[in-house]
């Protein structure tokens, strides 16, 4: 590496003296991080984690937003949530809605974004492709979804007609309404998916492949012993991001079945819609804050047990 | 070895090109919808039968669409601006800077991943007014100046540089700033574009805080205007197709030219070892 | 030694940063400076912004000293914009709120009651249809509409023509006949429907409102404190409707995809019947592409009585409204509730007026779209909703339950009653 250091070289045009020799260099960089964090830290403590704060201190109140009184109820908010089926039943279709979805979203995002890599001629064209779902407004993706998978109207079971396979009624059956909207959330976030792996196997210096390319190693080799272990920070990153996403998945829940969202009986009703509902439209907001305290806790488990045993050193 | 490669090569265009079709044809038929007339859009036909431009001009003149348009064009241009140097600062200093209570900082940040928007917008809201920043760009554009999700990318990338580079920068006598801006950023130029597509993005299509913050007609952003297109009576679908086909322009132009910064990344990134 | 202001001078660039870009952007708000300004949100429809705005226009002229703001939100989005807004302080002086969502409103303190001596209850009572007692809580009115809605059975002329009918069925068992000999399928799929099922849409309301007042059971106590529809009359009730799909297949659950799908479906002319409320008369009118007509709600059932299922959005004084700002919003609350901008607000929106005296008016009663709504008026219950999400739910819940999974409609609905009273138990609890 100490070549590439070299290559740099000429982009140092200015040469500066270090601090002087008074301050100890390991303080001499904590200042500068501090220096560096000082305005996005404040922010970050002011306009989200404050709130959060007052988010989570309500849970342990009662308050429906439109009064003043906000009295102390201790772990009541809690109790009640233990004891709401339909909250129990929204945690695990949002752990089923991230199981489901998170790998597949990966997997189709990583070979998409290796396919793209290969193509030169249409290759911008190529990609606007794949990231247009991600533009699409998604009351406008989710009108068109429910017409592709009406049993009666619908593309879907046009082409299983084809097939001969018997009409399915998806959004409208209890068991495989969630299946759907998982289908339409990968559709919609490939985009993104791509997007981020394209720029991760962009930063991977082509000479590692061409080095190994001229030791004789297949596609296969190279996927695992070069593109796997660079593309660790952004598969990581993938995977963290992914997970907190179908954590708080609820556009496309609410909008794919907006005069009974969440349904048919529940079945696809996820924790950030229930949130939603308790909060805005029964108006307990210290229940809803309970919701978030839980949901809280799930994603920062979750989140920091795939940081602890996914991220590897990158070693050159 | 190169008849593999045109093989593998004409495999991903087979791939790529049936893998587009399935992946547009919502698109397309959202597209579709927005050229017919209104009686025409529950007809499964693939195209039009009379197709017009009724429902954009409609969107168009009807509402004060042009105005939500540049409302949300400068909210989502200034909030990418600001994340994308904050974010990146962020990023590179929890990657590449050693100090105390650095793991500490990233899991505080990370953390504000994880609460929904929802529980936020309620103290955003109080604050804002305290401060008469109702109804202003700044106030809908305040909680989107930084992103957790941005810093965590940045980091990510960042931490995909060697160090001895920036070892070498400081022997040289580079600030730290500049280690930062000369050197380490140019590096990570794709994961740069990346964050621009996805936080102007987020920022053109956020909904829930503008709803909140906005009280006049003039300043309500596309997603808060779009919304009045779906009432109490059910939703004028052709207008929310046309108005949705309108809203996609800009991202797709912010993609198309920062997609390019991501093959043009390859050729700064591509240093030979 | 430069550099070692470097970090201090860069925090101080990046704030400056972020207070330009603050700066920048600075739009003006509201200002206002006559001596009383009120404040009035509603939800935005154009034709209801167009007659706020005319209504504003005359109120002003006749009250020189009063200035009205007129403000509007997206409607599928408005309660949760106005319940935001209270907890800062800056929500409107009146407003226009679904009275289902009175009660939550009322008892969080939001709303003040209207002054007695301006609106005396008695004299709300008898110049106001029936159902606005639903805005009425601890003895006192805390809202008053200036329009009221109620439901009715639009059906598709030719097609009831075409199955012998000379206009709507009268009776149920005549609605299922049409509706069976309308319905067309091919395998398993609906070509058309007879009838097109929205549990989701309005049909809650009616298996609620009358089906079980057919059947002969009232949904609630008088007091609105107990769920009285768990019973074999309301087991009855609820399977007659949900035997609409599972046993005479006149219909089907989302026939058609989208938000309103059974009422694109009966505009397009895929769906011979549909129940809908007069306020979708404007987009009916609008798109429909084929011949369609209005009629009362079908009766039938062991106790054939009409019934009717009614709403309203109902304006109410918020807590914002103190002093002088108080008189100029009960000054104009009257206004609006006033025969004057009822008259005007059924011409340019097309809505019922609250008012007896007008839905008394022949000419009204006689017109065949707004006739049937206005007749049905005396018998339509607005339900006490003390949480209209929830609430709507749990029906909606149970027939999902018996229509998806086969659940026998008196075991739903013994869910259904138990979860409902909860609901109720919760907010009565709260008010002893």
């Amino acid at each position: 590496m100490a070549q590439l250091a070299r290559r740099a070289q000429p982009l140092l045009a200015r040469k500066r003296r270090g601090l002087g020799p008074s301050v100890p260099l390991r303080w001499q960089r904590a200042l500068w991080a501090y220096a560096f964090l000082a305005v996005p830290l404040a922010f970050f403590l002011s306009i989200r984690i404050w709130p959060a704060v007052q988010a989570f201190n309500l849970s342990v109140h009662e308050w429906n937003i439109v009064g003043e009184a906000q009295p102390y109820v201790g772990a009541a908010n809690f109790r009640e949530l233990a004891a709401d089926p339909r909250f129990a039943r929204a945690l695990l279709n949002t752990l089923q809605y991230t199981v489901v979805g998170v790998p597949l979203q990966l997997a189709l995002g990583l070979a998409l974004a290796m396919l793209l890599e290969q193509v030169r001629w249409l290759r911008g064209l190529l990609r606007a492709v794949y990231f247009v779902p991600y533009v699409t407004p998604v009351v406008a993706a989710a009108w068109v979804w429910q017409w592709l998978y009406s049993p009666n109207f619908g593309a879907v079971n046009g082409v299983l007609d084809l097939l001969g396979l018997p009409p399915q009624p998806f959004l409208n059956s209890p068991e495989q309404a969630l299946y759907a909207v998982v289908a339409m959330v990968v559709w919609q976030n490939l985009g993104f998916q791509v997007v981020i792996f394209l720029a991760g196997l962009q930063s991977i210096p082509r000479v590692y492949y061409e080095a190994a390319g001229m030791d004789g190693a297949g596609p296969w080799r190279l996927f695992r012993h070069i593109t796997l272990p660079l593309l660790n920070p952004t598969i990581v990153f993938s995977v963290v991001i992914g997970t907190l996403q179908y954590l708080q998945l609820f556009a496309q829940v609410v909008n794919l079945n907006f005069l009974d969202q969440g349904g048919p009986l529940d079945s696809t009703l996820t924790v950030a819609l229930y949130i939603y509902q308790v909060a805005f439209q029964r108006f307990r907001m210290g229940q809803a804050a309970a919701a978030t305290v839980v949901l809280f806790a799930v994603m920062m488990a979750v989140a920091l047990l795939q940081l602890r045993f996914l991220s590897r050193r990158v070693e050159y | 070895m190169r008849v593999r490669r045109r093989l593998v090569c004409a495999a991903a265009y087979a791939v790529l090109t049936l893998g587009g079709v399935v992946v547009l044809f919502p698109f397309f038929w959202m597209l579709i919808t927005s050229f017919k007339p209104f009686d025409e859009i529950f007809a499964l036909s693939f195209w039009p039968s009379r197709p017009t431009l009724d429902n954009y001009l409609q969107v168009l003149t009807a509402t004060r669409f042009p105005r939500w348009y540049l409302n949300s064009l400068v909210v989502a241009t200034a909030t990418t601006a600001s994340v994308l140097f904050f974010d990146s600062l962020v990023g590179y200093t929890l990657a590449k800077l050693r100090f105390p209570g650095r793991d500490l900082v990233f899991v505080l940040i990370l953390s504000t991943l994880m609460i929904p928007t929802e529980m936020l917008v309620i103290p955003w809201f109080v604050t804002s007014s305290e401060r008469g920043w109702v109804d202003t760009y700044w106030g809908i554009a305040f909680p989107g100046l930084m992103s957790a999700f941005g810093v965590f990318l940045m980091r990510q990338f960042f931490e995909t540089l060697p160090d001895d580079l920036l070892d070498a920068g400081r022997i040289d006598g580079v600030s730290e700033f500049g280690l930062f801006r000369r050197i380490a950023l140019p590096l990570v130029r794709p994961a740069m574009s990346a964050l621009a597509i996805l936080t102007f993005l987020g920022n053109w299509n956020a909904f829930l805080w503008p709803l909140i913050i906005i009280q006049s007609d003039a300043m309500r952003t596309l997603p808060v205007g779009m919304a009045l297109f779906s009432g109490e009576a059910g939703s004028a679908w052709n207008l929310i197709m046309a108005a949705s086909g309108l809203a996609i322009v800009p991202v797709i132009v912010v993609f198309g030219i920062f997609q390019r910064q991501i093959i043009e990344g390859v050729v700064l990134t591509g240093v030979k070892g | 030694m430069a550099d070692r202001h470097g970090p201090i001078r860069l925090v101080a660039w990046a704030v400056a940063t972020a207070v330009t870009m603050g700066a920048i952007v600075a739009a003006p708000g509201v200002a206002g400076a006559s001596p009383v300004t009120i404040t009035y949100w509603q939800y935005e429809y154009p034709s209801k912004v167009k007659a706020i705005n005319e209504l504003i226009r005359q109120f002003e002229a006749e009250n020189p000293g009063i200035k009205v703001v007129h403000q509007t939100f997206p409607y599928e989005a408005y309660n949760q914009r106005v319940a935001a807004s209270v907890p800062a302080g800056r929500g409107p002086d009146v407003v226009n709120l679904f009275y289902g969502w009175l009660p939550l409103y009322v008892e969080s303190g939001y709303l003040q009651p209207l002054p007695p001596d301006a609106f005396p209850p008695a004299q709300i009572e008898a110049e106001f249809a029936p159902m606005v007692q639903a805005a009425k809580l601890d003895g006192k009115y805390w809202a008053l509409p200036t329009a009221v809605r109620t439901l009715a059975l639009f059906y598709n002329k030719d097609m009831l023509k075409q199955a012998g009918f000379q206009g709507a069925p009268a009776t149920w068992d005549e609605f299922l006949k049409a509706a069976e000999a309308l319905t067309e399928r091919s395998d398993s799929r609906f070509r058309r429907v007879g009838f097109a099922v929205a549990p989701n849409g309005q049909d809650h309301h009616l298996v609620r409102e009358v089906l079980f007042r057919q059947w002969g059971t009232a949904p609630y106590s008088e007091d609105g404190r107990k769920v009285t529809y768990d019973n074999p009359q309301g087991a009855a009730a609820l399977g007659f409707y949900t035997d609409w799909v599972t046993k005479y297949r006149i219909g089907v659950l989302n026939f058609f995809p989208g938000d309103s799908g059974y009422r694109d479906a009966l505009m397009q002319g895929l769906a011979a019947m549909i129940v809908d409320g007069s306020f979708a008369v404007g987009s009916i009118k609008s798109g429909a592409r084929v011949d369609w007509g209005v009629a009362e709600l079908p009766t039938g059932g062991p106790h054939p009585l009409r019934s009717n299922f009614g709403s309203f959005w109902a304006n109410g004084i918020t807590r914002n409204a103190r002093g002088e700002k108080l008189d100029a919003a009960v000054k104009f609350l009257k206004f609006l509730t006033s025969e004057k901008a009822m008259r005007y607000w059924l011409e340019v929106v097309g809505e019922i007026p609250a008012r007896r005296a007008l839905a008394d008016d022949p000419a009204l009663r006689k017109d065949p779209v707004y006739g049937p709504f206005i007749a049905s008026l005396p018998y339509a219950h607005a339900t006490f909703f003390v949480d209209e999400s929830g609430q709507r739910q749990v029906m909606l819940d149970a027939i999902n339950a018996v229509i998806l999974q086969g659940v026998p409609p008196a075991q739903a609905l013994a869910q259904a009653a138990q979860r409902e009273q909860k609901i109720l138990d919760d907010f009565w609890a709260k008010r002893r």
